[in-house]
């Protein structure tokens, strides 16, 4: 969802209490062919391929929700750093309350992650951006690295304002019949319950390590999920493959879940479990 | 688990000039109006609604048109394809007089929903809309059905010489009809609401899609509605308050274009 002005106005209407949109770059892109969505086991796979209108057709989406008071992150990928800042100021002329950056996509040539493995780049990225553009940055991180810290501490070396952890983690399926990789583009990401433990080590990690806060995201399907992610030291959280799992309520779902765990165990503000599992 | 069933081609029939039908093995049960994700393996994924209902054997027609059907084309008896599905929502039948439209191939999705119909005994009448008399197909089988058919020709070939949605509008104004179903291109459907007023209406949509299980946001029309899941079959209702119905659709970088 989120790539029109449409559906993101259903998930704020579904309690969602920001909104990240699909990773916008700066020409439109039709992504890979078809199949590009995989339900598997634990999780889904997928290899969407970065679709999207590009940034100056996006403005029209972003027009319509200019009303709207939930705030709206623009995403944005781009392949060098002069990309990236025109892209966020385009993102912020919008009135994205901030852009997250994605440097994480496992199956995009030249973008995402290819970006996020080169430390002094994402740095210089950063600080760019934070120079030129004022508005809050988000980088969006991938756990297909040998070393997530040291990309989340270059990130805060740029100024960046919060880190995003995780994206989706590479991945196949094959299809035994005919013997094909089931994806078209062969790899995609996976996401969804499998890969919360990683999510949430990730943040555990990243959280101890950075003096900024930190999103977590990965496999978060229930309350219980995102109080874990909490736990490890998230600050907020972000939720994706689970509106496929319980559709676009989830939003409310969690919601009333994290509620009704903390009126049971006598918490009153999530402030106070935040980091809850350093000991 | 949601991945494509390979399941090797039973039959293939020509119906008309590049329009074919292809019979596979699927048990599942499947709603007229309900599609298909059919994966051609090295080549593409795409949907396909149902043409052919029967418990173990399903069916699909299609225009050779892209390079996807191009190659689903050129398969054969025991060659293999991948299914999955069937996904969206399928039509609901209501009413005692049915009047559908199927407008260039978007008859081959309603003869399964027809023939539903005269199984219930219903009084069925069936349009069929081509531009000319060789692009029609499935007009004996729905006679045999038992529903009374009409055929319109934008050229004059055979039958009303017109737009299906005007002889569907004079048949609207001359007679009792508790009920429209449709599928064909936007913007004749777009007429034929228009034609409908308040007799209940269900159009089939077509979309780019891509995930066809409503997490990727491809198809999505109005507020956030997804083809995949809470369509592809939409009542008037809905539709009149989609400013997009039967002007834009969105390629696949989700740029909005004309229908």
């Amino acid at each position: 969802m989120d790539e029109d002005a449409g559906s993101i106005q259903r998930m704020i209407d579904c309690g969602a209490g920001a909104i990240v949109t699909k990773s916008i770059g700066m020409q439109p892109r039709e992504g890979y062919a078809n199949p590009t969505i995989l339900e598997l086991e634990f999780g889904l796979l997928n290899a969407m391929g970065l679709p999207n209108p590009g940034i100056d057709q996006y403005g029209n989406e972003m027009k319509q929700l200019q009303k709207s008071k939930t705030p709206i992150i623009g995403s944005i990928y781009a392949a060098d750093t002069q990309e990236f800042v025109m892209l966020a100021s385009k993102m912020k002329q919008y009135g994205a309350a901030g852009v997250e950056l994605n440097v994480s996509c496992p199956h995009a040539k030249q973008y995402g992650l290819e970006v996020g493995c080169d430390i002094a780049l994402l740095q210089t990225i950063v600080s760019s951006i934070k120079q030129k553009v004022r508005i809050p940055v988000f980088v969006k991180l991938s756990p297909n690295v040998v070393n997530i810290v040291e990309i989340a501490q270059a990130a805060e070396k740029g100024k960046a304002d919060a880190i995003v952890a995780i994206n989706t983690i590479k991945g196949m399926k094959i299809d035994l019949e005919t013997t094909h990789p089931i994806l078209a583009n062969k790899t995609g990401g996976y996401s969804g319950k499998a890969i919360k433990p990683i999510g949430v080590r990730c943040v555990y990690d990243i959280a101890q390590s950075v003096n900024i806060p930190v999103i977590g995201v990965g496999g978060i399907t229930t309350g219980e999920d995102a109080i874990e992610y909490f736990m490890a030291g998230a600050s907020a959280i972000q939720i994706g493959s689970a509106v496929y799992y319980r559709g676009p309520d989830v939003f409310k779902q969690v919601c009333k879940e994290i509620n009704d765990w903390m009126d049971t165990h006598g918490y009153k503000k999530i402030t106070e479990f935040i980091g809850a599992a350093y000991q | 688990m949601n991945i494509p069933t390979i399941t090797p081609i039973l039959t293939t029939t020509n119906e008309a000039k590049d329009i074919k039908t292809i019979t596979f093995r699927y048990p599942k049960t499947v709603i007229p109006g309900q599609f298909f994700m059919i994966w051609i393996p090295g080549v593409d994924e795409i949907p396909m609604s149902v043409s052919y209902v029967n418990k173990e054997v399903k069916g699909i027609t299609f225009r050779k048109i892209g390079e996807a059907t191009h190659a689903l084309y050129q398969l054969k008896p025991r060659d293999k394809i991948g299914v999955r599905g069937p996904y969206g929502n399928g039509f609901t039948l209501t009413g005692k007089h049915l009047l559908f439209i199927g407008g260039g191939t978007g008859v081959a999705m309603l003869a399964p929903v027809v023939e539903q119909a005269r199984k219930r005994k219903l009084k069925t009448t069936v349009i069929i809309g081509v531009k000319t008399k060789n692009e029609l197909f499935f007009e004996d089988r729905l006679r045999k059905s038992g529903a009374t058919i009409l055929i319109s020709t934008d050229d004059g070939s055979k039958g009303y010489k017109g737009f299906a949605s005007s002889l569907a509008k004079d048949i609207l104004t001359k007679e009792k009809i508790d009920a429209v179903f449709t599928c064909g291109p936007e913007p004749m459907m777009k007429t034929l609401l228009s034609s409908c007023r308040t007799t209940p209406f269900q159009a089939s949509l077509e979309r780019y899609m891509k995930c066809c299980i409503g997490i990727c946001g491809q198809c999505c029309i109005g507020k956030g509605l997804r083809v995949c899941l809470e369509g592809p079959i939409f009542d008037g209702k809905t539709l009149k308050k989609i400013d997009d119905f039967g002007v834009y659709r969105r390629d696949a970088a989700g740029r909005k274009i004309p229908v």
